[in-house]
C-alpha cells in the first residue's frame, strides 16, 4: 500500500518526505471544517424548529391546515406537492438527460458539435430561477391551460384520470411547476452523467465491442452499470434541487393551501411555502417554516437512501470493474 | 490458445446469428430513439434561449456595464455595479467552497474512506442537497449580518458558499471514484507516496469531472436570489468595499422583473442574458482549460 | 486556478478605496420601493455625497431588520404594533411617507366599465359568487352584457401588505368575510389561485379571461388592466384615480402616533381601498452625519419628492399630512 514517510531513492524526491502527512492534515482539516459548518447549519435549523416540533409533533406532517393568524400549521398538502412535482420532474428529465448524456459520450456526431451541444445544455444551468419562472408564465402556463381544458372535457368520466385532471384548472398548477422543474434539473443530470460516462475506461468499451456486442448492448450492459455511481449521484443532486427549488415553483404552482390530487390545480410545495411566507413570518410561523426545512432535509435523506440501495444493486454486478 | 480463441468467436457469432439481425435492428431503433429524445429536449431549451435573446438583446450594449441601475420611471441606465457584485460574491463563495469541498472529498475518498469523519462529511453533504437556498441565506444572516451589524458582500459570499459546498463535495467525490484503481496501484507500485499519487495522478485525472461539478455549482450560485437578499441586500451605487450592501445580478433581476414599468422589466431580461453569457464563458473557459490532455 | 486570485486582488482593491460619502441603507415594504428608490436617485443628483439605498424585502422582514439594527431606516405598510415598537431600544418614529390605492382588476373581454357593489366584490372573494353573469353583479351594471363565464379569483400567495390592507377593508365591510377569512398578510382564501407578488397576480389576470384579482394601482395602470369601479360607503361607484385617492386620504383623522388605516373611508368621492405606508425611523441616531443626511432626505421626500408620486402610481400626500409628518420628523434626534 502507500508508503507515507519513506525516504525515496535518487531523483531528489526527498523533499516530499514530509509532504504526505502535511497534505493529509490539510485535507483532514478541510473535512472537519466542512462537517462543522454544515452540521452547524443543520443544528441551527433543528434548534429554530424546536418550538414547532414541541407543539405539533408528527401531527405537523398530516395536518392539512396552514393558518398563521390562528397559529395552526400543517404541511400535508405541501408535502404531497413536493413529492408529486419532484417525482414527475425526475421521471421526465432522467430518461431525457441520460439520452443526451449518452448522445454526447458516444460518437454519433463530430466532437465540435458535441461540445457545442454540451455547453448549450450546461448554459441552462446558468439561467436564474426567476427567468425560468418568467418563461414558465409566458410559455408553459398557456399550454397547460389549453391542455387542461382538453383534459377536463375528455377525462371527466374515466376513473383514475378524472381525479388527476380535475377542476379548478388555471394555468398555474402542479403540472406546470413539474414541467419547468424537469427542465431546470436537466443540466445537472446531463452534465454529471456525461462526466461519469466518459470516465469509463476505454478498455471496457473496446472489450465489449470485441466480444461482438452492439453499441446499445454495450451501453446498457457495460457503460451504464459502470457509470451507475455517477448517474445515481446526478439523480440525487437533481432530485435535491427539484425538492428545494423555491422561486420558479412559487411563481408557477398557484400557491394554494388546499389539498388536491389534481395535476391541473394550484397547489404548493414545502419550498414554495418557505419562499412565500418567510419574509413576513414571525414567532411560531418562523418555527413552523424551519420545521418545514427540517422535513425537506429528512426527505433528501430518504432519497439518498433509495439511491444507495440502487447503487448496491448495480455494484454487485460490476464489482471490481475499476 | 489461438484455436480456442477463434473457436470461441465462432461460437459467439453462430449462437447469435439468428438474433443478430434483430439485435442490429434494435440497435438502429435505439439510435433513432436516442436522437429523438435529445431533439425533444432541445425544444424547450431553445424556447427559453429564444425568449431570453428576444427580450434581452434590445437593451444590450456596453452601457449596461458602465451605468448604474435606473430608478423607476427613468430610462437608460445599466447594471455595472450588479455585474461587479456578482463576480465578487461568487468569487468569494468559490474561494471558500472549492478548497473545502475538494480537499474534503480527497480526504473522504483517498486518505480515510471508512473513517467516521468521512462518513460524517458524506452524511451532512447529502442531507443538504435538497436545502432551499433561502435557508443558506437565513443562516448566513444569523452568523455574519447579525454579528457585524450590517449587510455586506462577505455575508453574501458565505451564503453562496454554503449553497455550493454540498454539490462541490459530492461531485468531487464522484470524480475521484471515477479514477481507475489501476492508476493508483501503478503509482504506489512505482514507489510514490500517497500525496504524490493524489497530487500527480488522481487529481489531474479527476479534474475535468471536478470542474463540471464546480461550474454547475457556480451557475446555480450566480442565479440565486434568496440567499443574497438577506445577506448582501442591494445597492444602487458602485461598490466601495465588501463590508457594505452590494448589488448583484440575481437580486437586480428579481427586483426589476417585479416592477410595473416596462423599461425596468426589459432591463431584467437583459441582465438575465448577461448573467447567462458570463456564466457560460466561465464554464467554457474553465472546462476547456482543465480538460484531459 | 487563476480566477480566484485575480478576484481576490479586485476585492482587496475595492476594500481599500472608500468615499467620504454618507451611506444610508433601508429595507422594508415592496409597495413604496419604486418611489423610495427614485427619491434616492434624484436626491443623490442634488447631493452627490449622500447615497441612500433601499431594498424591498417585505414589511415584516423590514420591521425585523429595523429592530435588529442592521439598517438605518425601515418601511412598512402595516406600520408597527405597540409590541413591535417596544422591542426597539432606540425608539421609533413613524412617518407616513406616501400612499396608494388597491384596485380590483379584471379580464373580461368586451366589458370595459364594470361596477362592483359591496355585495358583489365581497361575494366574489368569498367564493359565493362564481359566475360573471350572477344577478348580484348584473344589478349594478344595467345594460351591460355579462358573459356566462366562471370567475377565476387571483390572490397574493406571498405574505403581503397589499393583502393586509385589502382584507382589512373587506373585513370592515362584511362580517362574513371577517369570520371566514380574516385580515392578515396571509389569509386562507376560499377560492382561486395565488400569484407571487403584484406582478404575479397581474400576470394571472392578463392571461386568462374571466380572472379577477386585487393589485396596487400602479400595476394595473401600467399594464393596461381594466379596473372595476367600487361602491364606497356613500353608495357611489368610484374609479381609482389620483384624485379619488386624495379624497380618501383627506377624510382620514390621524391619531397622535400617525397610525391609521382608512378601512372604510367616509368621503363622498373617496375610493374605498387605499393605504398609507410608513417610513420607520429611529428616535435616537448616534451618528451625527447620518442623522443630518437622513432627516434632510426624508424632508425632501415629503416635499419635493411628492411630485414623483403620481407618475409612479402613488397618491401625493395632502398638505395636512405633510405638516404632521414634519412635526414627527423633528422628534428624530
Amino acid at each position: 500500500m502507500a508508503r507515507d514517510s519513506q525516504p525515496t531513492e535518487a531523483g531528489g524526491i526527498k523533499v516530499f518526505r514530509r509532504g504526505p502527512d502535511f497534505f493529509r492534515l490539510i485535507c483532514g482539516v478541510a473535512a472537519v471544517a466542512t462537517v462543522a459548518t454544515l452540521a452547524w447549519m443543520i443544528g441551527e435549523i433543528t434548534w429554530q424548529s424546536w418550538p414547532a416540533i414541541a407543539k405539533f409533533g408528527a401531527g405537523f406532517i398530516v395536518n392539512n391546515r396552514w393558518m398563521p393568524s390562528r397559529e395552526i400549521f400543517g404541511v400535508l398538502p405541501f408535502l404531497i406537492g413536493t413529492g408529486v412535482t419532484s417525482f414527475i420532474a425526475i421521471l421526465i428529465s432522467l430518461p431525457l438527460g441520460l439520452a443526451i448524456a449518452i448522445f454526447l459520450s458516444e460518437n454519433f456526431l463530430p466532437p465540435p458539435i458535441r461540445q457545442t451541444i454540451r455547453f448549450t445544455v450546461e448554459m441552462l444551468a446558468a439561467i436564474p430561477s426567476v427567468v425560468y419562472g418568467l418563461w414558465g408564465i409566458f410559455v408553459v402556463v398557456p399550454i397547460v391551460r389549453e391542455f387542461g381544458i382538453w383534459a377536463l372535457a375528455h377525462f371527466k368520466h374515466t376513473p383514475v384520470l378524472n381525479t388527476l385532471f380535475a377542476p379548478p384548472a388555471y394555468g398555474t398548477s402542479t403540472l406546470t411547476a413539474s414541467l419547468v422543474l424537469a427542465l431546470m434539473i436537466l443540466p445537472t443530470i446531463t452534465a454529471i452523467s456525461r462526466a461519469a460516462l466518459v470516465t469509463v475506461p476505454p478498455t471496457l468499451r473496446e472489450g465489449s465491442y470485441a466480444l461482438g456486442a452492439t453499441r446499445w448492448e454495450t451501453i446498457f450492459r457495460v457503460l451504464l452499470p459502470t457509470a451507475a455511481p455517477g448517474i445515481v449521484a446526478a439523480s440525487i443532486l437533481a432530485l435535491g434541487r427539484a425538492m428545494g427549488e423555491t422561486m420558479a415553483v412559487a411563481m408557477l404552482i398557484g400557491n394554494s393551501t388546499r389539498l388536491t390530487w389534481s395535476l391541473l390545480s394550484p397547489s404548493g410545495t414545502l419550498a414554495s411555502l418557505l419562499a412565500n411566507q418567510f419574509g413576513e413570518a414571525s414567532g411560531l410561523q418562523v418555527n413552523s417554516l424551519m420545521y418545514t426545512a427540517l422535513l425537506l432535509m429528512l426527505l433528501t435523506l430518504g432519497v439518498n437512501m433509495v439511491g444507495e440501495v440502487v447503487l448496491r444493486y448495480t455494484q454487485r454486478q460490476t464489482a471490481g470493474i475499476r | 490458445m489461438e484455436n480456442t480463441f477463434t473457436e470461441n468467436l465462432d461460437f459467439f457469432r453462430g449462437a447469435n446469428a439468428a438474433g443478430s439481425a434483430r439485435r442490429s435492428a434494435g440497435n438502429r431503433l435505439l439510435n433513432v430513439a436516442c436522437i429523438l429524445l435529445a431533439l425533444l429536449t432541445f425544444v424547450p431549451l431553445v424556447s427559453i434561449l429564444i425568449l431570453l435573446l428576444e427580450k434581452g438583446l434590445p437593451l444590450l450594449s456596453w452601457d449596461v456595464f458602465t451605468q448604474l441601475p435606473p430608478a423607476s420611471g427613468m430610462e437608460g441606465g445599466g447594471f455595472g455595479n450588479a455585474v461587479v457584485g456578482t463576480l465578487v460574491m461568487v468569487g468569494l463563495a468559490l474561494v471558500l467552497a472549492v478548497p473545502l469541498g475538494v480537499l474534503s472529498a480527497v480526504y473522504a475518498n483517498e486518505y480515510a474512506p471508512n473513517s467516521r469523519l468521512a462518513h460524517a462529511v458524506r452524511f451532512v453533504a447529502k442531507l443538504l442537497t435538497g436545502i432551499p437556498s433561502i435557508i443558506c441565506g437565513v443562516f448566513a444572516y444569523a452568523v455574519v449580518v447579525l454579528t457585524t451589524g450590517h449587510f455586506s458582500a462577505w455575508a453574501g459570499g458565505v451564503a453562496l458558499s454554503l449553497l455550493t459546498l454540498p454539490t462541490i463535495f459530492l461531485t468531487a467525490e464522484q470524480a475521484l471514484i471515477g479514477v481507475p484503481k489501476a492508476y493508483r496501484e501503478a503509482s504506489y507500485g512505482l514507489g510514490a507516496t500517497t500525496f504524490q499519487t493524489i497530487w500527480r495522478i488522481v487529481l489531474p485525472d479527476a479534474l475535468p469531472a471536478i470542474m463540471t461539478g464546480i461550474m454547475l455549482a457556480t451557475a446555480r450560485a450566480a442565479g440565486e436570489t434568496a440567499p443574497l437578499i438577506f445577506t448582501a441586500l442591494f445597492s444602487q451605487y458602485w461598490m466601495h468595499s465588501i463590508q457594505e450592501p452590494t448589488a448583484s445580478l440575481s437580486v437586480l433581476i428579481y427586483n426589476f422583473s417585479s416592477l410595473p414599468f416596462a423599461h425596468q422589466v426589459q432591463m431584467a431580461w437583459t441582465a438575465s442574458l448577461v448573467l447567462v453569457i458570463l456564466v457560460t464563458i466561465a464554464n467554457v473557459t474553465a472546462q476547456l482549460a482543465f480538460r484531459k490532455k | 486556478m487563476k480566477t480566484p486570485f485575480s478576484l481576490a486582488l479586485v476585492v482587496l482593491g475595492l476594500v481599500s478605496s472608500s468615499q467620504a460619502a454618507v451611506q444610508l441603507s433601508g429595507a422594508g415594504a415592496s409597495f413604496p420601493a419604486p418611489l423610495y428608490q427614485r427619491w434616492a436617485v434624484e436626491y443623490n443628483k442634488l447631493h452627490p455625497d449622500v447615497q441612500v439605498n433601499y431594498q424591498s424585502v417585505g414589511s415584516g422582514a423590514g420591521i425585523k431588520q429595523f429592530t435588529a439594527g442592521t439598517v438605518d431606516f425601515g418601511a412598512s405598510d402595516a406600520a408597527m404594533t405597540d409590541a413591535q415598537i417596544a422591542k426597539v431600544s432606540k425608539g421609533v418614529v413613524l412617518v407616513p411617507a406616501t400612499a396608494g390605492s388597491i384596485v380590483i382588476a379584471y379580464n373580461l373581454p368586451g366589458v370595459t366599465d364594470l361596477k362592483l357593489s359591496r355585495d358583489a366584490y365581497v361575494g366574489i372573494f368569498l367564493g359565493k359568487i362564481t359566475n360573471w353573469n350572477d344577478p348580484v353583479i348584473a344589478k349594478a351594471n344595467p345594460g351591460v352584457k355579462l358573459p356566462d363565464m366562471p370567475i377565476n379569483v387571483a390572490y397574493r400567495s406571498d405574505g403581503s401588505g397589499t393583502t393586509f390592507v385589502f382584507t382589512k377593508h373587506l373585513s370592515a365591510v362584511s362580517k362574513d368575510f371577517a369570520d371566514q377569512v380574516g385580515s392578515d398578510t396571509t389569509v386562507p382564501w376560499p377560492v382561486g389561485a395565488g400569484g407571487k407578488g403584484n406582478e404575479g397576480v397581474t400576470a394571472l389576470i392578463k392571461q386568462a379571461p374571466g380572472t379577477v384579482g386585487y393589485v396596487e394601482y400602479g400595476y394595473a395602470a401600467n399594464n393596461g388592466l381594466a379596473m372595476a369601479q367600487l361602491e364606497n360607503k356613500s353608495g357611489k361607484f368610484i374609479k381609482a384615480t389620483p384624485e379619488s385617492g386624495m379624497a380618501t386620504l383627506a377624510s382620514v383623522v390621524f391619531p397622535p402616533n400617525l397610525r391609521i388605516w382608512p378601512e372604510d373611508p367616509t368621503g363622498a368621492d373617496a375610493y374605498p381601498i387605499a393605504t398609507f405606508t410608513w417610513l420607520l425611523l429611529y428616535q435616537q441616531n448616534p451618528d451625527a452625519a447620518k442623522l443630518a443626511a437622513l432627516k434632510d432626505f426624508v424632508k425632501w421626500g415629503l416635499t419635493d419628492g411628492q411630485k414623483f408620486a403620481p407618475e409612479l402610481g402613488y397618491i401625493s400626500l395632502p398638505a395636512s399630512v405633510v405638516e404632521k409628518d414634519m412635526a414627527a420628523l423633528d422628534t428624530v434626534k
